[in-house]
């Protein structure tokens, strides 16, 4: 293994985010928070320092395999969080390790769960600095890294691969650094139009910026205690429209910008994901009716509430427990299902599910018809035996996973549907769950091994489990 | 550049990895494989793309209608010309196709013109050109020509007792009274730019670059045998075979053909009257003795094994024949092969792919910079550019001397109207010159990149 290629990816990604603790830095020279600013130019020279001493050397061989692709993303995943709790911590705001590294880890994957009972306790600073580890998390930060980095040639695919959502990650242009420039660019463009859109519906820069890195991220952290719930109906379905977008296949937009406008609309897993949100919220609306005053506020808070959900943003303006059974029982479904691929949206993954529904229908041609060849096809193309292995294997690891977390969190002794809809939120990087860790409460009631489970539950759904595993494989490591 | 590669077999994928690594292409191959598509595109930094290069959506997905060059190499002739055909209605690029069959390439310049290709390449026919060019000088192992053909870089093995054993490289010219400069040294893995202090020793790989005339002179003062072979022996009768004796006869050179395959003997019979064609297995060492391998001035393996052409070779060698060629398709173990000392090397795939990387760059250049051409020396360690002298380069009239060049860079040609300047320190550039830089670093563009 090419130890040494990993140290110097590991220093980049540590630079980045000294980089990316200007923009908490700044928000606390503007809003004159000065006591803060020590505490964030030390994460910042903590940063910088770590970063130097590991990529201080270049490696003189930059082969990277799959292998170091995968333990390099995992790694900077793990380091950035910790790096990234330093302010919290020394704050004091979040005094408690595992609490800290929840709340980073919980940014950075773009959950949006959070151990805080009052969030407005918060400095400006800090608050934008957690909702812009939704920002950077969402798209990657070794995607950034590889946009702005000229490392080695088309080994950068594997740092992609391992940390782009989906079944099957495929590349925009044939350059691995322009497809990287070219996703970021569009999610700066779409994060742009809709921090102005914000502005616009009179919220002051600070709330338009967090509000759109929570959005732009799929994280769903917010700046007040009640979530989105106090924001103009106006704010909310701009909140709406674009978590649904930001949810939507990166490459959607591209071959849109290319004026493919045809092939962008043929694009399978777009066209169920937006069928299932269309689905949900009518049956919603349909359940929850005299719930509201009129149609209309019914229309908002359930297309709100969807669109969180389904994407995995997991922002709130109305509490869905209260909601009837059918109407919960569609959220905790939509958890699963999660965003599309190539989106930065969490869950299993539309196209995953498309896949997978598209085997069983497969095997039930093949138990009536032996001899009859059948073959899984997505968007008119074939689709490789391998994908479809990777979507079956992805399913089993999910579920192993799944239920290791639930038993471990229930030592904690909380109701059935808390525990189960807590480790959903997590290893789908939601946020909010039911009842107990539902969207009006938060995880602070949790112990610490318990926090630490769902830590890693989190870490596990944004990377797609196999990194992490990976990591922790004794094989991984043997010489 | 945006470039599509058809066809991503050994020629394919290795077309791939030489421009990819030039790293100013967007490349995108097309293959049916697909696992092999999803194996070059992970390795290299390039689009790969399952599906057959003759369906026009496929070529249209891969981006032919603002592609500039297409090059089709899969494995059939037809598929690669329809390709191409097809390739010049959707889009407007360049196009090159291999063609390998010898009933085709007969009628290659009227296919050619007719089908609006910029180029046709057939992987045997270029292979042979180069065996050729060898057998015709001997004691190199590989030459390299630029300027037109009017200046080589030659590389060549130092042998025990030579005189240049020993001796530094700026005592060549008053010692040797030889106009040339050596513009490269391999010494077990590595590879220098020598100056002029350089110590050469016996065993070094040595590349000088000299004027066409010049080589021969060169060699007979440092006493290697230089005259072409008068004879050859051939072991495989397959297309490259038939290429080789067709060029090797029409310059005069006796050619033996050893080939097992009764049939084949016969059509070679046929297709070349003046050769001697053998019925016999080439690997049978008593009739290799017995048809005068002991006595050929030169040895050819061509079968279709590597493996039996590596034994072949060093049987060869073991019986002192002269000059050794031997032809490797597959394997990739050039570190290995190149130790065992069997003479001239060919590997077809990188004869084609270096001939297609060629025009590409060409292509690039008439765009951009002001490169003629390029070739890799030293195994790949270095370059040499030729580029071309313009009037507004800081360069122009200073004596050589008197300019401050980048280290590992060293100016190793001048040409100018036809006459080619091994160049001293008194000797200056001027505008219209065709200059030859070799140098281990990369990425020169233009003469102006050499100053320090």
């Amino acid at each position: 293994m090419n130890y040494r290629i990993i140290r110097y990816t590991l220093g980049c990604t540590l630079y980045i985010e000294a980089f990316c603790f200007l923009i908490p830095l700044l928000c606390a020279v503007f809003n004159s928070e000065f006591q803060y600013i020590p505490h964030i130019l030390f994460s910042i020279a903590l940063c910088v320092l770590c970063g130097f001493l590991l990529a201080f050397k270049k490696p003189a061989d930059k082969t990277m395999y799959a292998k170091e692709g995968f333990i390099s993303v995992a790694m900077s995943w793990i380091i950035i969080s910790i790096f990234g709790a330093i302010p919290f911590m020394t704050t004091g705001f979040i005094p408690n390790f595992f609490d800290a590294l929840f709340e980073t880890v919980s940014g950075f994957t773009t959950t949006g769960a959070s151990i805080l009972t009052d969030v407005e306790a918060l400095p400006k600073c800090l608050l934008l600095w957690r909702s812009f580890s939704h920002w950077i998390g969402g798209m990657g930060v070794l995607v950034f890294l590889v946009a702005i980095l000229p490392l080695s040639g088309g080994d950068n695919m594997h740092l992609i691969k391992a940390e782009s959502p989906g079944p099957a990650v495929s590349k925009l242009v044939p350059k691995v650094r322009s497809t990287a420039k070219i996703l970021y660019l569009i999610y700066i463009g779409i994060t742009v139009t809709q921090i102005i859109l914000l502005k616009l519906g009179g919220l002051d820069w600070f709330e338009s910026l967090a509000l759109s890195f929570g959005t732009a991220g799929t994280g769903g952290f917010g700046t007040r205690n009640s979530g989105i719930a106090e924001y103009s109906p106006y704010v909310q379905n701009i909140i709406t429209i674009f978590m649904i977008l930001f949810g939507i296949d990166f490459s959607f937009y591209y071959l849109i910008l290319m004026r493919k406008l045809k092939s962008a609309l043929k694009m399978e897993e777009v066209r169920g994901y937006l069928l299932i949100i269309l689905t949900a919220i009518v049956v919603i609306m349909i359940n929850c009716y005299g719930m509201y005053s009129n149609i209309w506020d019914n229309l908002r808070y359930t297309a709100f509430q969807v669109g969180s959900i389904i994407t995995t943003t997991g922002y709130s303006t109305v509490d869905f427990n209260l909601w009837p059974e059918l109407s919960k029982t569609i959220i905790l479904i939509l958890m699963f299902i999660g965003a599309c691929a190539g989106s930065t949206g969490g869950g299993i993954k539309v196209s995953r599910i498309m896949i997978f529904l598209k085997g069983i229908f497969k095997e039930i041609k093949l138990a009536i018809h032996p001899r009859r060849t059948v073959k899984v096809t997505m968007n008119g193309r074939m689709i490789e035996h391998e994908t479809v292995r990777g979507v079956n294997v992805y399913m089993a690891a999910y579920i192993v996973i799944f239920f290791v977390a639930l038993l471990i969190i229930s030592i904690d002794n909380f109701d059935f549907t808390t525990n189960f809809s807590a480790v959903a939120a997590t290893l789908n990087n939601i946020g909010p769950g039911l009842n107990l860790v539902g969207p009006v409460s938060n995880f602070s009631c949790y112990s610490d091994l318990s926090t630490f489970v769902l830590t890693v539950a989190m870490l596990i759904g944004r990377l797609e489990i196999f990194p992490i595993l990976i990591l922790f494989s004794r094989h991984t490591w043997r010489k | 550049m945006k470039i599509i590669i058809v066809g991503c077999g050994k020629v394919g994928s290795k077309i791939a990895e030489m421009l990819s690594r030039e790293n100013e292409h967007d490349i995108t191959v097309i293959d049916l494989r697909s696992q092999v598509v999803s194996d070059v595109a992970n390795k290299l930094d390039i689009m790969g793309l399952t599906g057959s290069g003759a369906n026009l959506e496929n070529l249209i997905e891969a981006g032919v209608e603002d592609a500039d060059i297409l090059i089709a190499v899969t494995g059939s002739d037809e598929l690669n010309l329809l390709t191409c055909l097809m390739a010049k209605k959707a889009g407007n690029c360049q196009t090159i196709a291999r063609v390998r069959k010898p009933e085709y390439s007969k009628s290659i310049g009227l296919l050619k013109d007719d089908l609006g290709l910029a180029m046709i390449i057939n992987p045997e026919f270029a292979a042979a050109n180069e065996m050729a060019r060898a057998l015709r000088f001997p004691s190199a192992i590989h030459i390299d020509t630029f300027a037109k053909g009017r200046v080589e870089i030659l590389k060549f093995r130092i042998t025990e007792n030579s005189v240049m054993d020993n001796l530094k490289v700026c005592d060549i010219s008053t010692k040797l009274k030889s106009d040339i400069l050596v513009c490269g040294v391999e010494r077990e893995d590595e590879a220098f730019i020598p100056d002029g202090n350089f110590v050469m020793k016996a065993g070094d790989m040595i590349s000088i670059i000299t004027s066409t005339t010049g080589a021969g002179q060169f060699f007979q003062t440092i006493g290697v045998k230089t005259n072409r072979v008068r004879d050859c022996m051939i072991a495989g009768g397959g297309d490259t075979a038939y290429y080789l004796a067709y060029v090797l006869l029409k310059s005069g050179i006796k050619v033996k053909i050893v080939e097992k395959d009764e049939k084949r003997c016969e059509e070679l019979c046929q297709l070349l009257p003046k050769a001697d064609i053998i019925h016999g297995d080439a690997t049978d060492n008593q009739l290799l003795s017995e048809e005068g391998l002991e006595q050929a001035e030169s040895f050819v393996s061509l079968t279709n094994l590597d493996e039996e052409n590596v034994l072949l070779s060093l049987y060869a060698k073991s019986k002192k024949v002269g000059k050794i060629v031997t032809k490797i398709n597959r394997i990739a173990y050039d570190k290995v092969i190149g130790e065992m000392d069997l003479g001239t090397i060919i590997y077809p795939k990188n004869i084609t792919a270096e001939y297609i990387v060629r025009f590409v760059r060409a292509k690039n250049n008439s765009i951009g910079s002001n490169i003629e051409t390029i070739h890799l020396i030293l195994d790949g360690k270095a370059e040499a550019i030729e580029f071309v002298i313009k009037a507004n380069t800081d360069v122009v009239g200073k004596p050589l001397s008197s300019i401050n060049i980048k280290e590992n860079t060293l100016i190793a040609c001048i040409h100018r109207n036809g006459k080619v300047i091994i160049p001293r320190g008194h000797d200056t550039m001027e505008t219209g010159d065709t200059v030859i830089v070799v140098t281990s670093n990369t990425g020169y563009e233009d003469i102006n990149d050499i100053l320090a």
